[in-house]
């Protein structure tokens, strides 16, 4: 469905040098799987995200969605092919409403199935569809009205940013649920997580470590989490048990 | 009164009219009123110096609206008006004016309106003018408002005031006085283009105890136009007064805004933000990720903020 191909990404560094920010990333995407990308901060993830969704153009390599090669093709473009990002960050807007967003990410959706698309990550319809997307919400609401908007498109890669953070415990188990069963085993759709949340990354088809641009590991979920296990979950949460304690 | 489909398309984009509406109502085209009607609650006839209109809104209306337009058709034509607005004890209506201009000439054209709104004790107001300009000539459409207000115990009024396009030069004054327990909230959008100027000097006085005063501002600057945005509030009693300013600058624009706060009690509480910049990157990103050209992401950015 969709395939890198020995995607290269180069930057500038300050001192003149040059740094491959990806370097050689080929990775083959298949339709109903869900995927995961792990690995260190700064290690290319969000890069290759960018890349894909035509925010970032590779240095060298090809993009190719179901045998078109899409990598010369602007943002507007791939998204118009179904391609869409949810954001790590997304930005706001003052004047535009949460509605007004979710009607551009799909155009002619009805009353009753935007309200569902907001019940579904855990934003009241009657409370939020008018509200600004300025400075007046939080970040963890910013998030869930982005992820609201990708599920909303539809899309035939649907990529997701580090859904998990700034969202409280209870709306993250939520939201991981959906994306698991709109994604998964869904022939006509491909999903990708960025995350390094230890209750997503073993539930997902497949996991791909990216560390300094390079594909570490790659493989089944079952194969590649007792590899990184140790790395992500908490060490010390055998001793406090993860629960907080003050004390008085 | 025939209105050729030139004045019906500027009333309709000033004051969203398709015919003309029942109830109060003026219609003034090129310095002359051609549409006056008053309604059971509300007078609508000439002031006493016979140089503009009396409105005199009966205590207690409440859910009436009041069309006040006015259109400048006429090429080089230069229109003056003194309007007075009486909103009555515990009344609760709707002010629509506005003014378009159409010149297809090289000459200017102009209007000038003056206007005095008072609302009494208790008495709530929602206040819309839009300007328009449009045509071919290289003749200027200009428009100068003057708006004064008097707030009395408890009132309040929401003041909307917009200046949608075509506006070549426009000098506008708005000085409030605000009464104890009133509230005034005043929202100003504007956009210009070309080498428009534009100049908004607002000054807010809140005189009374338990008052409130409230600037919002929002404006865009394309091409090559220039905006100067003053903004002073003055906080003389126990009150709480806040000026908002934001402006999105493009292409070659130029804009300055000047908020200024005086206090002179101890317990005025007043504060402004103020922000000029251009389009974030990222906004434009995130609706192009979404399927919109560049183009359609500029102008949905610029319809909300300007909403």
């Amino acid at each position: 469905m969709l395939k890198l191909k020995n995607l290269v990404m180069t930057v500038d560094n300050a001192n003149g040098s040059r740094r491959d920010i990806i370097h050689d990333v080929s990775i083959d995407f298949e339709p109903g799987k869900l995927y995961a990308i792990t690995g260190p901060n700064g290690g290319g993830k969000t890069t290759l995200a960018k890349i894909i969704m035509g925010i970032y153009q590779q240095s060298s390599g090809q993009i190719y969605l179901d045998e078109e090669d899409i990598s010369g093709l602007s943002v507007t473009e791939r998204a118009r092919r179904g391609i869409a990002y949810a954001f790590q960050q997304p930005p706001r807007f003052k004047g535009l409403n949460v509605s007004d967003l979710i009607k551009i990410a799909r155009p002619g959706i009805d009353g009753l199935e935007l309200r569902l698309k907001m019940r579904d990550v855990g934003l009241c319809p009657e409370d939020y569809l008018e509200r600004d997307l300025g400075p007046g919400l939080s970040g963890g609401e910013m998030k869930r009205i982005e992820i609201a908007q990708v599920l909303t498109r539809e899309g035939v890669i649907s990529m997701f940013d580090e859904p998990e953070a700034g969202v409280d415990l209870w709306t993250v188990q939520r939201l991981i649920g959906l994306i698991v069963q709109k994604y998964q085993n869904n022939p006509r759709s491909t999903a990708i997580i960025i995350t390094h949340h230890e209750n997503v990354l073993p539930i997902c088809d497949e996991i791909i470590v990216l560390e300094e641009g390079v594909i570490k590991l790659q493989g089944p979920a079952q194969e590649i989490w007792p590899l990184i296990k140790d790395d992500i979950q908490c060490k010390m949460k055998d001793q406090c048990r993860s629960e907080v304690c003050y004390e008085l | 009164m025939n209105f050729k489909a030139i004045d019906m398309q500027l009333l309709n984009t000033i004051s969203d009219i398709k015919a003309i509406p029942s109830g109060a109502i003026n219609i003034r085209k090129d310095g002359k009123p051609v549409v006056r009607q008053s309604s059971a609650n509300i007078f609508v006839g000439p002031n006493s110096a016979n140089n503009g209109l009396l409105v005199e809104i009966k205590p207690g209306t409440r859910n009436e609206t009041v069309h006040v337009p006015v259109i400048v058709t006429q090429a080089g034509f230069h229109d003056k008006v003194y309007n007075t607005f009486i909103v009555g004890e515990g009344a609760d209506i709707t002010i629509i004016a506005g003014c378009g201009i159409h010149n297809d000439s090289h000459n200017d054209s102009s209007h000038d309106g003056i206007h005095e709104i008072i609302v009494k004790k208790g008495a709530r107001l929602k206040y819309v003018e839009k300007h328009y300009g449009e045509g071919s000539g290289g003749g200027k459409r200009i428009l100068n408002p003057t708006t004064n207000v008097i707030l009395e115990t408890g009132a309040m009024a929401e003041m909307e005031m917009v200046q949608i396009k075509g506006v070549d030069d426009t000098i506008r004054t708005t000085i409030a006085h605000i009464g104890d327990k009133a509230n005034l909230k005043i929202i100003e959008r504007l956009m210009t283009h070309g080498i428009q100027k534009a100049e908004s000097d607002i000054r807010l006085n809140i005189e009374g105890r338990g008052a409130s005063g409230q600037v919002i501002s929002r404006s865009v600057g394309r091409d090559d136009s220039s905006q100067i945005f003053k903004a002073a509030m003055a906080g003389r009693n126990e009150c709480v007064g806040h000026v908002e300013c934001d402006a999105i600058i493009m292409d070659r624009a130029k804009i300055q805004s000047i908020p200024e706060l005086i206090a002179e009690d101890a317990d005025a509480v007043l504060t402004h933000e103020a922000a000029i910049g251009k389009i974030a990157g990222e906004q434009l990103i995130k609706l192009m990720s979404l399927g919109l050209t560049e183009k359609e992401a500029i102008d949905t950015i610029l319809e909300g903020f300007l909403r």
